[in-house]
């Protein structure tokens, strides 16, 4: 054995102890390159669906019905600009910049969340969305605050604490509905129907056909299976649409005594890989959008590094 | 409540304006400076309209002459240099009214008080754009020039005394002038020439004349409100 590997070998074995022991790995710490790249993919894919996610409710913002709705969804969506900031900056700890990372979004190369390429149709979709899409995310990532990359596990605490708040105003929003007029109601269980089967989509593809859960789960970055947290959030959902007064649009849906769980029906999964592959109806026009801001943009962040070069001065 | 109605409709429609960004800005730091301002424009809004009536009637179902805010605050966005010279240009002006109204005795005393250390940073945030493009490339300049000399001539509407405010006009105005004149020629600026209002002798916004973009922004922002009468949400 030549000392390299020997070395590599301790290191290794270094930050095997570490994961069993459950410590954090920090980014200054050795870890193997397939756990760096798994991070930053990860990280990038999570941060790439906060600010592409901002799209779909930013397109209410301007008609929100109520001065104090509208004052919500602003303050939501300008959260998600600042998750999309932290998770960049946690991304930067391997290595990564934010810049690469774009390009990567921009040019398709890496993903965001597929959930985003369904268009919000009515003004419940905000409600649907923060009931229902940020709560399969909060099931999602309540598991990230104990990943075993510190920085991650620590931008998700506080990014959690936020997502809560708005999944509870998207509860909220629903029940006003709900209880509203009839066209109200109506708006509601329409928006429910139609974001249900794609925020079951959210937790992956069933863990038998999941390409990198089995890794991530024995590197602790990730901690419970797609199948396991999906059937937590239908859990969590049933109970929730019947104090909304709405229906969930699945006719197999009911609780099994022997399960100790609400049994449902199969998830479309052609669906899913159609709109993952692209096909969904709004993937180009959520991608266009962000090129476009991107591009228009060029001049401003020029402008901001010219000045600063001028100046001795940090960039805006 | 002449004041509360046209201080207030000036930080709603300017609100509205800077949330039409969301998801359009240049930097992800500026997605959630913009959204910031908008909010904090949108909070001192509902205290203003609530003093009053009711805050979403007056949002929502006022006609488009019926809205007292100046016309510079519904000027479209333009490119990224344009929002910021019209921000430029209002964050000046309401900082120094706030600032006097904090001071006096009057109904918006409290509320100024709060406000105003929200828009400073706001002012703060414009100076420094204005800066940066200004003297950043030529492409910038030439931008912030362009949006500069757009905004200009909706800015002697700013210190038409309105009524309800004790504010000494003249004197706000000369501060004004003599701030954006500094932050221009630090930003390597001039400052632009030009009438300050335009010859319509009808009046402009604090009238409830309004420029043709203004309503288009209403039919936007009431149209869901509006399908709905009644409604609660």
């Amino acid at each position: 054995m030549t000392t390299m590997a020997a070395d590599a070998g301790a290191y290794e074995a270094v930050f095997d102890a570490a994961l069993a022991a459950d410590e954090r790995i920090e980014p200054r710490d050795w870890m193997p390159d397939e756990y760096r790249a798994t991070l930053v993919r990860q990280m990038a894919q999570h941060a790439h669906s906060e600010i592409i996610g901002m799209q779909p409710e930013a397109n209410w913002i301007t008609r929100a019905p109520s001065l104090r709705r509208k004052a919500i969804l602003m303050a939501k969506v300008q959260d998600e600009a600042g998750h999309g900031l932290y998770l960049y900056s946690a991304a930067e700890t391997l290595g990564t910049s934010r810049g690469e990372l774009l390009d990567k979004l921009h040019s398709g190369r890496q993903k965001y969340s597929s959930i985003f390429n369904y268009p919000t149709l009515t003004w419940a979709d905000v409600g649907a969305i923060g009931w229902l899409v940020d709560g399969a995310a909060i099931t999602n990532q309540v598991p990230l605050c104990r990943c075993s990359y510190g920085p991650y596990a620590r931008a998700m605490v506080r990014i959690c604490k936020e997502e809560s708040f708005h999944q509870r105003q998207g509860y909220e929003l629903l029940l006003a509905l709900s209880r509203g007029t009839e066209a109200q109601h109506a708006m509601a269980q329409d928006a429910v129907d139609r974001w249900w089967w794609p925020s079951l989509m959210m937790f992956g593809p069933p863990d038998d056909s999941s390409a990198h859960s089995a890794q991530s789960m024995a590197w602790k970055i990730k901690r419970h299976s797609n199948d396991e947290l999906r059937q937590r959030f239908v859990d969590i959902c049933v109970p929730q649409a019947e104090s909304l007064g709405l229906t969930l649009p699945d006719p197999e849906l009911r609780w099994s005594e022997e399960r100790g769980h609400y049994d449902f029906g199969p998830i479309d999964w052609d669906e899913f890989r159609e709109v993952l592959r692209g096909n969904g109806p709004c993937n180009t026009q959520r991608i266009t959008q962000r090129c476009r801001a991107h591009e228009e943009g060029a001049w401003v962040r020029e402008a901001a590094a010219a000045y600063a070069a001028k100046h001795g001065k940090a960039q805006a | 409540m002449t004041a509360a109605l046209a201080l207030g409709d000036d930080a709603l429609v300017l609100s509205h304006r800077l949330g039409e960004w969301a998801g359009h800005a240049p930097v992800l730091e500026e997605e959630v400076a913009l959204a910031n301002i908008a909010l904090d424009l949108l909070g001192q809004a509902r205290v203003l309209l609530s003093l009053v009536g009711d805050e979403d009637e007056l949002a929502y179902l006022r006609e488009e002459r019926a809205f007292r805010n100046v016309q510079l605050v519904e000027q479209s966005n333009g490119d990224f240099a344009h929002t910021i010279a019209r921000q430029l240009y209002f964050s000046t002006y309401q900082e120094l009214l706030y600032e006097r109204l904090a001071r006096g005795t009057g109904p918006f005393a409290p509320l100024a008080a709060k406000a105003v250390k929200e828009v400073a940073y706001h002012r703060d945030h414009a100076e420094h754009w204005t800066l940066r493009l200004g003297d950043g490339t030529a492409e910038s300049h030439e931008r912030m020039r362009r949006g500069l000399e757009a905004h200009w001539r909706f800015t002697g509407e700013l210190f038409e005394p309105v009524e309800g405010c004790e504010v000494e006009w003249h004197t706000l105005h000369d501060a004004w002038l003599t701030r954006i004149t500094s932050v221009l020629e630090r930003a390597t600026l001039a400052v632009p020439e030009g009438p300050r209002r335009t010859g319509w002798a009808a009046g402009a916004g604090r009238q409830g004349i309004h420029t043709e973009p203004f309503g288009r922004m209403l039919a936007e922002m009431q149209h869901l409100h509006r399908s709905h009468p009644g409604a609660a949400w």
